[in-house]
């Protein structure tokens, strides 16, 4: 192995949730949809899995501590509950972080990151409807003087199962 | 269907997530003066409409070391947007399949689509994969790398005066 192949390797192992215990794979991986509406939801997963409710519950509540999951609940759909949008600025380097700051102190930006491209800077506005979402992409063009790139969901075709861990 | 006040203060109450407890709607109920059906019930019927997408563990994916995020666009034909999209859609690592509007000459991409993976060699890989398998060498596509996540957080209705009345039905 080169010098670079063994850094990516040992990067790996630390990566890889191999200190992850199978009921916590199991809970990361099989339950991130269909979530029993039942009045005890941690008992019924525990059944299923051969637990108890303790240790279910007990799992949940570690891995949120650890920052692996960030909630048991529900995700809405995007455009149903209100509207949003994707936008995206074309930010000059060296202001990069300094425009980010201000996208993100608004309220109803919830993701703000950067990707590599021209358009370097992403971010999804979410507000109780379209004339709000419009006003905030308005304020954030004023404020950093840059156009912004407006792309409205027009048609989605993926059901949302979760997140494909180990696929 | 149309949200009642009920409606936005169990939304307002269930977005951050269940208390981890052994009986979560009941205890979401104590708060709201409801009942556990009612709640159960409601849950429901939030998920059956398809405001609630999804009900379950929302999984952190970076900190479980799904690191390599690519958004990939594509400029597809309009006449070509629906079967490509379908077919994009059912990969197992594609976690987002959307339409969006083309902004000229700008941005001449109309559908967007997510890989996730530990690291870049193996999404592009697995983009190679999906091109080759579906004969989509000549459709043009880009591929942008997430960096700094900035903000990140579950879409939050701000104030639950500020929902909507009446919910919309989805595309198609």
């Amino acid at each position: 192995m080169t010098e670079k192949e063994t850094a990516a390797a040992m990067l790996a192992i630390l990566d890889t949730p191999a200190t992850l215990t199978a009921l916590e794979k199991c809970l990361l991986n099989e339950y991130q949809c269909d979530f029993p509406l039942c009045a005890s939801p941690f008992a019924l997963i525990a059944e299923q899995q051969g637990v108890t409710e303790e240790a279910v519950i007990g799992t949940l509540q570690s891995l949120q501590q650890r920052g692996l999951i960030s909630r048991v609940g529900p995700v809405f759909a995007p455009q149903r509950a209100g509207a949003s949008t994707l936008a995206a600025l074309s930010v000059p380097d060296a202001a990069l972080a300094q425009v980010a700051n201000l996208v993100s102190c608004f309220e109803e930006v919830n993701h703000n990151y950067e990707r590599e491209h021209l358009y370097n800077l992403w971010f999804v506005v979410t507000a109780a409807d379209e004339e709000q979402v419009r006003q905030v992409l308005d304020r954030i063009e004023q404020q950093t003087g840059l156009p912004v790139l407006n792309l409205p969901l027009e048609k989605s075709f993926y059901i949302d199962l979760g997140f494909p861990l180990w696929c | 269907m149309v949200l009642n006040e009920q409606d936005r203060e169990l939304i307002a109450a269930i977005q951050g997530g269940l208390l981890l407890v052994a009986e979560p709607y009941a205890a979401i109920a104590a708060q709201l003066g409801l009942t556990e059906t009612q709640v159960i019930a409601r849950l429901q019927l939030l998920q059956e409409t398809g405001l609630i997408k999804r009900m379950g563990v929302v999984v952190k994916h970076r900190a479980l070391g799904y690191r390599a995020n690519a958004m990939v666009v594509w400029d597809i034909p309009d006449a070509e947007v629906e079967r490509i999209g379908a077919l994009l859609a059912d990969e197992t690592c594609v976690t987002l399949c959307y339409q969006r509007p083309r902004r000229l000459p700008a941005w001449p991409y109309n559908l967007f689509c997510m890989i996730h993976g530990r690291e870049r060699d193996s999404v592009l890989r697995r983009l190679e994969q999906i091109i080759e398998f579906h004969g989509l060498e000549k459709i043009p596509h880009t591929v942008l790398f997430s960096g700094r996540s900035f903000k990140q957080r579950g879409a939050h209705y701000v104030d639950k005066a500020r929902l909507p009345a009446v919910v919309r039905r989805s595309h198609g």
